[in-house]
């Protein structure tokens, strides 16, 4: 999917600064990174990429979408997923989660079902189908937060911060389950190491897009500019 | 920590049941509860519903579980009406909320929410000319359900940062903390309903 961002800049209400200024660029890869400080406008910015956030100046268009004027339909195609898998988790039970995006296909109770297993076989949550959501582990909360967003199939996959809850093994999991996903992924993220096989990372600074380029190279630019030593 | 009142996975009898008919008799078991008058009738009830138990293989641990939170208002209410009016009617009026109580907790342990708020559905439609969107109101009623264990860990949340701080129990600094972080989740569930497309 071509993710098309046209001078954009926009300032929540009440705050004097702007959150993303003057931010032009096109993004067509498979792996897209964007690291950044706290407050920097990542967030602000992954929000926009499916219609969450509309800019207060600009445009944002995906697959040639308008994400002001066609939010639902851009949100069909493009799947995001939280920092906190709690906030995302809107169902009682896992596998009711899961079949929640399916609700509005026009699907019968057998077929939803029958792709609810499937997903949670792919994802090793078949034994807590029945379990109450907020019982699971942060690893398995987030897994089933993905479950719940690829069930539906999106083209293209937002992350904000997917690992920042997670322990070091459950951040490899998500890790390596993103990185066979066929899907377009743009993840937010501050975990430096999740960045070798991604195909181009943004690094933003006070609102900016300040660099744009491979991991290492924006990684090297990163922590030249955090002051931090490699 | 284990919140009661959630399904619990299981093929019994009642576990089978549709939906419908559970909260049917659960209907007609609290509109005939005024009909019990003697302890025989009250300890007939009981009977039935921890029978109900026994039938859907639910240990009573959760049978328990279910009650403790009434435990203190079922105190002061069986020893206010043994005061009032005597202990046959006091256990009379005890037995027949503890029944209706377990036997709501029994229909939501042995029915998927998803079923639940299906039937509700259901029955929405039928108040869909007074503009009433009947998906909207069981996703209402879902979202009612998960916000219970929320707020319950929201709760745990704030208790322990006072405690962790030195604080002893204010209720003001237990509401505060726990309204904002609610009212915050609550933000943050409807960015996550819109973000997977129920924005309308």
């Amino acid at each position: 999917m071509l993710i098309d961002i046209n001078d954009v800049s926009h300032r929540y209400p009440g705050r004097a600064k702007p959150v993303v200024d003057d931010l032009s660029v096109r993004l067509d890869e498979r792996r897209i990174a964007v690291i950044g400080a706290n407050g920097s406008g990542k967030s602000t910015f992954a929000r926009m990429l499916n219609g969450l956030v509309i800019p207060s100046v600009g445009s944002v268009n995906i697959d040639g979408l308008h994400t002001s004027r066609h939010g639902s339909q851009i949100r069909k195609k493009v799947g995001f997923c939280f920092t906190d898998p709690d906030s995302q988790i809107v169902m009682p039970t896992v596998a009711e989660d899961v079949a929640f995006g399916l609700r509005r296909r026009g699907w019968s109770k057998a077929e939803i079902a029958a792709r609810v297993d499937d997903q949670l076989a792919t994802y090793g949550l078949e034994r807590h189908a029945e379990h109450a959501a907020h019982l699971l582990s942060g690893g398995q909360k987030q897994l089933l937060a993905l479950a719940s967003i690829l069930v539906t199939e999106p083209d293209l996959l937002i992350m904000d911060e997917p690992t920042t809850l997670l322990d070091l093994r459950n951040t490899r999991m998500v890790a390596d389950l993103v990185s066979g996903l066929p899907q377009q992924v743009v993840m937010v993220t501050h975990d430096l190491d999740l960045l070798a096989d991604f195909d181009r990372v943004l690094v933003f600074d006070q609102a900016r897009l300040v660099h744009d380029g491979p991991p290492a190279e924006a990684v090297a630019f990163y922590r030249a500019l955090m002051g931090v030593d490699a | 920590m284990m919140h009661a009142s959630l399904y619990r996975p299981g093929n019994s009898v009642l576990h089978r049941l549709p939906a419908g008919l559970k909260l049917s008799v659960l209907l007609a078991a609290g509109g005939c509860s005024i009909l019990v008058r003697t302890p025989t009738q009250t300890t007939t009830a009981l009977g039935c519903v921890l029978l109900g138990y026994v039938v859907a293989r639910v240990p009573a641990r959760a049978v328990l579980q279910s009650l403790r939170p009434l435990l203190w208002v079922i105190l002061a209410l069986g020893l206010f009406q043994a005061l009032i009016m005597g202990w046959p009617r006091a256990f009379v009026i005890v037995g027949v909320i503890v029944a209706l109580v377990l036997l709501a907790n029994l229909v939501t342990l042995t029915t998927r929410t998803s079923d639940l708020v299906d039937v509700v559905v259901r029955l929405s439609r039928r108040v869909r000319f007074l503009g009433m969107r009947p998906e909207s109101i069981g996703l209402m009623l879902s979202l009612a359900i998960r916000a219970v264990s929320l707020v319950a860990e929201l709760a745990d949340r704030v208790r322990e940062a006072q405690q962790a701080r030195g604080h002893t129990i204010s209720p003001r600094a237990f509401a505060v903390p726990l309204i904002v972080g609610a009212l915050r989740r609550a933000d943050e569930i409807g960015d996550a309903l819109a973000a997977r497309g129920y924005d309308d």
